[in-house]
């Protein structure tokens, strides 16, 4: 399955994300990594505002998705056993190393965290290995 | 309160900007993996236009004395690599590759294609407690 090459719409949304990540911090001074927010909601200590940072997210692409025709591809039958392991690994993953795309990719690595870059960089690496693997060695799409 | 507000806020900025991207097509993101296979570069646009942004913004904010309505700013305090890190770095990453979601796609995905994001956000809710549990023991 292909998809098409969006470099102006990925760049207006790299935009805001940057904007809501620097937002964040500017005014609570915290990091927006959604692993460690959403790991963190189901936790005793959960606070309000993490439960609305979450609610947001979602808030926020479906009004994106009513208000543009934008015409991703929805996947459809993609395997379940596929996914929930995927979701096992990347619970796993993002609670053990602290982070993910988010926290690790686009807030550690501007303010230039050490840790953040070599996890990006990890995290890129296993992903591309893991991708050609299962799509052209098992070939599940 | 304002800061439940800008947590919102925030969140909604990110999820539109995740939206419009199209970083929430787990088709996209896999096919920006699949690097053997048709590419989709869009992914590298996303995350070097979001560090565009915040990398320079972080720089100017970092040298407030504090956030404008926090007593301070909540950053990590390890700043040396090790197993545990890159471990987890890379267990994330197989995840990532096999499902084509990392956690705010998924939970934006609750908007787009929920058959897809519930069982998966189960799963990675699932894989945390676990984490913590085999993590923890020592």
């Amino acid at each position: 399955m292909s998809t098409v090459f969006t470099p102006f719409h990925a760049t207006l949304g790299g935009l805001l994300i940057g904007f809501a990540a620097a937002m964040l911090m500017y005014f609570n001074g915290r990091i927006a990594g959604i692993s460690g927010i959403f790991h963190a909601g189901f936790r005793p200590g959960a606070k309000i505002w993490q439960g609305l940072f979450l609610v947001g997210l979602v808030v926020g692409t479906a009004l994106i998705n009513n208000w543009l025709d934008l015409d991703y591809p929805i996947r459809s039958g993609f395997p379940l056993s596929v996914l929930i392991t995927g979701g096992l690994l990347v619970g796993f993953g993002t609670r053990m190393g602290f982070g993910c795309t988010s926290g690790h990719g686009v807030c550690g690595i501007s303010r230039r965290s050490k840790r953040s870059v070599f996890a990006t960089l990890v995290f890129v690496i296993t992903a591309i290995i893991s991708t050609t693997i299962s799509r052209h060695y098992f070939g599940v799409y | 309160m304002r800061q439940n507000t800008i947590a919102l806020l925030s969140g909604i900025i990110l999820g539109a900007g995740l939206a419009l991207s199209g970083m929430t097509s787990p088709l996209k993101v896999l096919a920006f993996l699949d690097i053997t296979g048709k590419w989709d570069a869009s992914l590298v646009f996303v995350m070097l236009a979001a560090i565009l942004v915040t990398m320079p913004s972080y720089h100017w904010i970092l040298k407030r004395p504090s956030p404008v309505l926090a007593p301070r700013f909540y950053l990590p305090n390890m700043k040396h690599l090790d197993i545990r890190l890159l471990s987890g770095a890379s267990i994330f990453g197989v995840g990532w590759g096999l499902a084509g979601y990392c956690p705010g796609p998924a939970v934006a995905n609750l908007a787009i294609n929920w058959k897809e994001a519930v069982p998966f956000l189960l799963a990675v809710i699932t894989g945390g407690f676990i984490a913590d549990y085999l993590l923890n023991r020592e």
